[in-house]
């Protein structure tokens, strides 16, 4: 047993920390070990709730947050560590404020920015693990990269609807993100608003895999998932497991590496503002709609979203194609020439008006910034969702 | 013969919103060939236009991914499981 010194407990965290001391997986040098530890999270989201609540509960020393986002009520129905009475308010700023009143004793770091090529090697350099919890495929490959460039364990989830994945990489000797997935799918193929969503406890699952695997990795005992790549379905509450191998030949982490520092993530996705359909030139503005619908003009008002969507809200006058049945429902829109065409934000319906156009509906044009423009700028009484 | 897919949730909408399905084909290629035929709107998700298969897509036999086998000539069975993992970006739509 380690002799009391300058990094023994105090009184206040054994009694606190009783249940793992009486563990001889933990014990006394564990729970040390756990107070020495720092541990970047990145993304006070759906996967960083869980994960920043159980590592302070744990007694994990430094917990660093980065997030540059505020709390939206539609984040409440899965992001529990920020409550109603938070909404408005920076993310770090409510995470830190639920953290210190959970557990004083573990020194919560906040970066209020974005995680980018210029800062992440820097900030990952003070931590000796980072926790992966973000939303979008250009981040998860900096984090990636940067965890390995640092040689620190990316802790690893990720989910959508009812599916969640995990595991570790860019562990010594272990497989990095991009051994798993060498290129990121085009911007164009990654399923659309229509198809997202997350069941509310499904990073509640995912995010607890990944607070305890750094637990493990702090501790060094268990089995990791280091190599292995752990998949949930919880609509049949079933685990699968499938084995990742480091890739000789991979850019970042082979024998060979090509990326020896951090890239342009957009660009390696294929994220160029000319790939992104919300903004071309000929896009119709809520203003404009609202001014023709009040003229009762001759136009079709086109929403390509789903059916769900439509019942939550909708422009009065607006007739539903879902954007994925609108190649075989074209023959519907006869007669129709000049048309707007909208979805929630402007990216499905952006799809729409290109397919609309080679169809030879010409003088189709998308709402700017769609349902939610027209929620904000026009009629606020719509729900937002 | 026939093998079982899984069909990740994000590519069930091209398969009748069905997560598994049985092909034929002595190797994961054919498999995957019969597959697309099948079911032609998910070709465009498996494959680039020119027939290679995209690089985001893994192709898992039981537990192990075919890059570490013999790739699309991997021989499969009626008692393996193939399944397709696509790479998935969300941590909550935050």
């Amino acid at each position: 047993m380690t002799q009391a010194g300058p990094a023994a407990l105090t009184n206040e965290e054994v009694g606190r920390y009783s249940r793992h001391l009486i563990m001889p997986e933990v014990g006394m040098e564990g729970q040390l070990k756990l107070k020495a530890a720092r541990v970047l999270c990145v993304g006070a989201g759906g996967l960083g709730s869980p994960v920043a609540l159980y590592l302070t509960a744990a007694g994990v020393g430094t917990l660093g947050i980065v997030d540059f986002d505020t709390v939206d009520h539609s984040n409440l129905q899965r992001q529990i560590i920020h409550g109603t009475p938070d909404v408005g308010r920076s993310k770090l700023e409510s995470a830190k404020a639920r953290l210190n009143a959970l557990n004083p004793e573990v020194e919560v770091v906040t970066y209020e920015m974005a995680l980018s090529s210029q800062n992440a090697l820097g900030l990952f350099a003070d931590y000796d693990m980072v926790v992966d919890g973000t939303d979008n495929f250009p981040t998860r490959y900096l984090v990636n990269d940067a965890c390995v460039l640092t040689g620190k364990p990316n802790v690893y989830g990720s989910i959508s609807r009812f599916e969640g994945q995990a595991t570790v990489f860019a562990a010594e000797d272990g497989p990095c993100y991009r051994c798993m997935f060498p290129e990121p799918p085009p911007p164009g193929l990654v399923p659309s608003c229509a198809e997202g969503g997350v069941l509310g406890i499904l990073p509640g699952v995912v995010g607890t895999l990944q607070a305890t695997e750094a637990i493990k990795l702090i501790l060094g005992v268990g089995e990791s998932l280091v190599g292995r790549f752990l998949l949930f379905d919880a609509l049949k509450m079933r685990f699968r497991e499938l084995k990742v191998r480091q890739d000789p030949d991979c850019p970042v982490c082979g024998e060979h590496p090509t990326v020896t520092a951090p890239i342009d993530y957009d660009q390696f996705c294929g994220i160029t503002p000319a790939a992104t359909p919300m903004s071309g030139s000929t896009d119709a503005t809520v203003e404009e709609l609202k001014t023709r619908l009040d003229r009762q003009d001759s136009f079709l008002l086109l929403d390509v979203r789903e059916q769900r969507e439509f019942e939550i809200c909708r422009i009065p006058g607006s007739v539903l194609i879902p954007l994925g049945e609108l190649p075989a429902r074209m023959s519907e829109l006869d007669g129709h020439a000049d048309m707007i065409v909208h979805c929630k934000s402007g990216v499905r319906s952006g799809k729409a008006v290109a397919l609309l156009r080679n169809a030879g509906y010409t003088q189709a044009r998308n709402l700017q910034g769609g349902i939610l423009a027209w929620i904000d700028r026009v009629d606020p009484a719509l729900p937002k969702y | 013969m026939a093998t079982k897919i899984l069909i990740p949730t994000p590519l069930r909408g091209y398969t009748d919103q069905l997560d598994e399905v049985e092909a034929e084909g002595a190797t994961v290629g054919e498999l995957l060939a019969n597959l697309t035929t099948r079911y032609a709107d998910l070709r465009k998700h498996l494959y680039a236009e020119d027939g290679t298969r995209r690089n985001f897509v893994n192709i898992y036999l039981n537990d192990d991914d075919i890059r570490y086998l013999e790739k699309d000539q991997t021989p499969v069975t009626a008692d393996d499981t193939v399944s397709i993992i696509p790479s998935v970006a969300g941590g909550g739509w935050s």
